[in-house]
């Protein structure tokens, strides 16, 4: 009967990650996509982990250290990856999404171009009025 | 009934794989590819978990550990060369 609490936690990990391929199939952006793609991925394979080591500890009496290593190393390592990514995405000008509001970082990061752009929109302006 | 449910989950595995394998081929830009390439490296890891319950056995475990810190050196390095287009950075001082 205990033993399916590992089970459990198994199935439950692999739903959440079929709903989390879902998300990186639907949604429009790189941005939004690594929502998606890290946090319920992440999730999903620490529930199946934790399942597999509740598992071999149930059955077994056996604590794998191995697995615990696994456990950590990918918490630790996958929010950093997909932080990562989407930086290497904003600084190499992967669009947003058409429906998105704002872009603060735009103007921190690309400053002399936003400026360039404001000042041709002034001299055609200053053009029309002329 | 333990096995069935394992079997399942473990389907239910292959078709995160095979959803994060469109978004790798269709991808519009570079980052995506990244992206569904560590998804598809993750949700590996927990397949590997899986068969390795499934069979009652723990030579697996190695293989979890060795993949999960692959697929981290993998979009990393994917990420920097995104980022800056090179991997290996030589320092020129003269």
């Amino acid at each position: 009967m205990i033993e399916w609490i590992a089970v459990g936690m198994i199935l439950l990990a692999s739903i959440v990650a079929v709903l989390s391929a879902v998300g990186m199939i639907r949604l429009p952006d790189v941005y939004t996509r690594s929502h998606a793609a890290t946090k319920s991925a992440t999730l999903s394979v620490l529930m199946c982990l934790l399942g597999a080591f509740i598992h071999f500890w149930l059955t077994d009496g056996y604590i794998s250290i191995r697995l615990l290593l696994g456990i950590i190393f990918v918490f630790i390592t996958a929010p950093v990856a997909g932080h990562l990514v989407c930086r290497a995405a904003y600084r190499s000008r992967v669009p947003l999404a058409e429906q998105s509001e704002e872009d603060e970082l735009r103007e921190v990061l690309f400053s002399d171009e936003v400026e360039h752009l404001k000042r041709e929109e002034v001299e055609r302006m200053h053009n029309i009025k002329s | 009934m333990i096995e069935k449910v394992l079997l399942l989950a473990l389907t239910l595995f292959t078709v995160a794989i095979a959803l994060s394998l469109y978004r790798l081929i269709k991808g519009p830009s570079m980052p995506d590819r990244a992206i569904a390439l560590d998804t598809v490296g993750v949700n590996l890891v927990s397949a590997i978990a899986i068969v390795s319950v499934f069979l009652s056995t723990k030579a697996f475990l190695d293989a979890i550990l060795i993949l999960g810190i692959l697929s981290f050196i993998g979009t990393i390095s994917f990420s920097k060369y995104i980022e800056r287009g090179v991997l290996i950075e030589r320092k020129r001082n003269d």
